[in-house]
């Protein structure tokens, strides 16, 4: 089985978020960047059907050369080839379209990304990119196993979880769940030295415009105080959450 | 020409997010001379839609479709739109909605705004406030599309009366053969869920141990609240996954989130601060959390959630 895993690179989740130009991008100055959480599930997931099933896991970042060592980090961790579009990803569109392309030419049969990517809370690459590659596709995955050609998926409904039986070419959305928090893996020495010999093929984009586009940020409005309330006097709780934020 | 919704709905039922939905619809439809159609699977109580702006719903009654398929349902809302000729199609945020909305985006070709918070502030072109970076920001984002797909945040909008006329008929999407099927549906009934809850009350690694969640799930009944948790009592088992909320968890948007023995770090924060009213009950007068919160209480939630579960059933008894 070959399998995809695209990453997107993003802030920590500890970083300011802060802007620059006018408030129209995002300030890098002094962000740490990490595999988005839900990809590292993802990849993790990954790495059981490489160690259990034989698959092989090419890791895909469409982003500009400071997405590398991310990159790197998921070659460590034990993905086996990486490839990164060089552009700058524009919007969910353009990177589904970049990422479709990667999917047409490598054939892959299992296509693992983020339900949502935790910078620009899209949600929409991997939808986007199983409709765009006539692939099946399953959202908020949170078990998977497959078989041949048969996957068996579970997915996160709102209040429980559903088991779906689809076939392959597949494209998840992966999440907490997917594999357990302790099953992460941490990069280690060998994984590191290794990761440095793999193959990191750095690609040019295909022509495709973005659909939309960001023209400012702003950040919320500065919160006001907080109301303290005696734990004496709780009937004062209710009456504030009756009267004043009228929320009960 | 109109706009067309997705209204979701459960056993025939439809869901509260589909009349804010209906609701925003309807307030961009005045704004530009459109009317509303709504797209539904197999809804009994269409009619209501017609108190939220709706001048027409599509109901699509077929066995087959009883399920949720994601492909089947997206192919249906793209030939509603199609029959329509409408250029903006908008849905919720549950996980349906945003299981469905990249796919129809693509199928439409209409470029996507997620997470969106407010009414568009132009339409022609049609520019949006969304939030980015889990709630930690704005992004007003521009659909250079001649369609567009808006997906409306959570309780972010509201529900706004416009009595319509509403007709419903009845329709026949084609459907082709889908190679997904549902093998089984585990979901706890009677249970308010987070995705639903306009009240969440959320207990933290303060709380010490599983045994003592019988408070929280007190106070969650008394106020018909959905439980949360924070990703520690996920990740050390006393509460199930589905409940870890945060930005690596279930994003709450709740009209009151009520924060037991947690500490408030960024990243539960992020995920939490798109509740309109955040309460938190912590014995430590410095937790973060009294940052982020509008009321506090600085105490022992053991001896705090009790005496309030009383408060509160008093108070439910005289106002009822
Ligand atoms: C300089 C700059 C400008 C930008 N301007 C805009 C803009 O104007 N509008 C806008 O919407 N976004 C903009 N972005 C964000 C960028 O386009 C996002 O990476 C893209 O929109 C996808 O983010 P998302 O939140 O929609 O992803 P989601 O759909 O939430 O991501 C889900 C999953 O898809 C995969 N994925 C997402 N992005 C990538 C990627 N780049 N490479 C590989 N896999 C990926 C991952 O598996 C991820 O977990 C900009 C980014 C940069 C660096
Ligand atoms: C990549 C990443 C992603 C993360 N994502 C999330 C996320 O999505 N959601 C999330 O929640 N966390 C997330 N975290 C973890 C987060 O950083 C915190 O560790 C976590 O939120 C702390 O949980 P807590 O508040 O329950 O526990 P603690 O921080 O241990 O806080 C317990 C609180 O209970 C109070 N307390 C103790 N006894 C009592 C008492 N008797 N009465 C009242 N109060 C009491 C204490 O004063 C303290 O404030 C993430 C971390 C990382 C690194």
């Amino acid at each position: 089985m070959k399998i995809l895993v695209c990453i997107s690179h993003v802030p920590d989740t500890t970083s300011k978020i802060n802007f620059a130009n006018n408030d129209t991008e995002f300030d890098k100055n002094g962000v740490q960047f990490v595999i988005n959480p839900n990809d590292e599930f993802g990849l993790t997931r990954a790495m059981w059907f490489k160690e259990k099933q034989g698959a092989s896991i090419t890791v895909v970042n469409v982003g500009t050369a400071d997405t590398e060592p991310t990159l790197r980090k998921a070659l460590a961790i034990g993905a086996d080839e990486a490839i990164r579009i060089n552009a700058t990803p524009t919007d969910g569109f353009f990177v589904a379209k970049q990422l479709a392309k990667v999917v047409a030419d490598g054939q892959y049969d299992l296509v693992i990304a983020g339900r949502e990517s935790i910078d620009y809370n899209g949600g929409m690459v991997p939808g986007m990119l199983a409709t765009l590659t006539g692939a099946n596709f399953v959202n908020m995955c949170i078990g998977l196993e497959v078989e041949g050609t048969t996957a068996k998926a579970t997915r996160e409904i709102d209040g429980g979880k559903e088991e779906i039986e689809t076939t392959l070419p597949l494209v998840i959305g992966a999440q907490k769940g997917l594999v357990e928090e302790k099953d992460l893996r941490i990069p280690n020495m060998r994984g590191i030295m290794m990761a440095r010999k793999k193959q990191l093929a750095v690609l040019e984009p295909e022509a495709v415009e973005a659909q939309t586009q960001i023209t400012s940020f702003e950040k919320p409005a500065a919160k006001g105080d907080v109301k303290l309330v005696s734990p004496d006097n709780l009937d004062e709780l209710i009456s504030l959450l009756h009267n004043e934020a009228k929320v009960i | 020409m109109s706009i067309l919704i997705y209204t979701e709905s459960e056993n025939g039922k439809l869901k509260k997010a589909a009349f804010e939905v209906a609701s925003y619809a309807a307030a961009i439809a005045a704004q530009n001379g459109l009317s509303v159609t709504a797209v539904s699977f197999n809804t009994d109580d269409t009619d209501t839609l017609g108190t939220y702006g709706v001048s027409k719903v599509l109901n699509v009654k077929n066995e087959n479709l009883s399920e949720f398929n994601a492909t089947l349902y997206a192919d249906t809302i793209l030939q509603a739109a199609e029959k329509e000729t409408a250029t903006l199609v908008v849905l919720g945020s549950s996980a349906n909605d945003k299981f469905l909305a990249p796919m129809v985006a693509v199928k439409l070709n209409a470029g996507y705004a997620p997470n969106v918070v407010s009414l568009p502030e132009s339409t022609n072109p049609l520019k949006v406030k969304r939030t980015t970076f889990t709630n930690k920001a704005f992004a007003l984002t521009q659909v250079d599309t001649e369609k567009a797909v808006i997906g409306l945040a959570k309780n972010s909008f509201g529900l706004k009366e416009e009595q319509t006329t509403c007709t419903t008929e009845d329709f026949a999407p084609t459907i082709v053969e889908s190679s997904s099927k549902v093998l089984s549906t585990d979901k706890a009934t009677g249970k308010v869920t987070i995705a639903d809850a306009e009240i969440v009350v959320s207990g933290g690694r303060g709380l010490k141990g599983p045994e003592n969640w019988g408070m929280i799930e007190e106070l969650a009944d008394v106020l018909g609240a959905a439980t949360a948790c924070s990703k520690p009592v996920s990740d050390l088992g006393w509460r199930p996954h589905g409940e870890h909320v945060g930005q690596t968890g279930k994003p709450v948007a709740s009209n009151l989130y009520i924060a037991i023995g947690i500490s408030g770090a960024i990243q539960h924060l992020a995920g939490v601060n798109a509740s309109k009213v955040k309460v938190v009950i912590n014995n430590d007068p410095e937790a973060p959390f009294f940052k982020a919160a509008d009321y506090g209480v600085v105490g022992d939630a053991f001896e705090v959630v009790p005496q309030l579960i009383e408060k509160l059933k008093e108070y439910k008894a005289n106002n009822t």
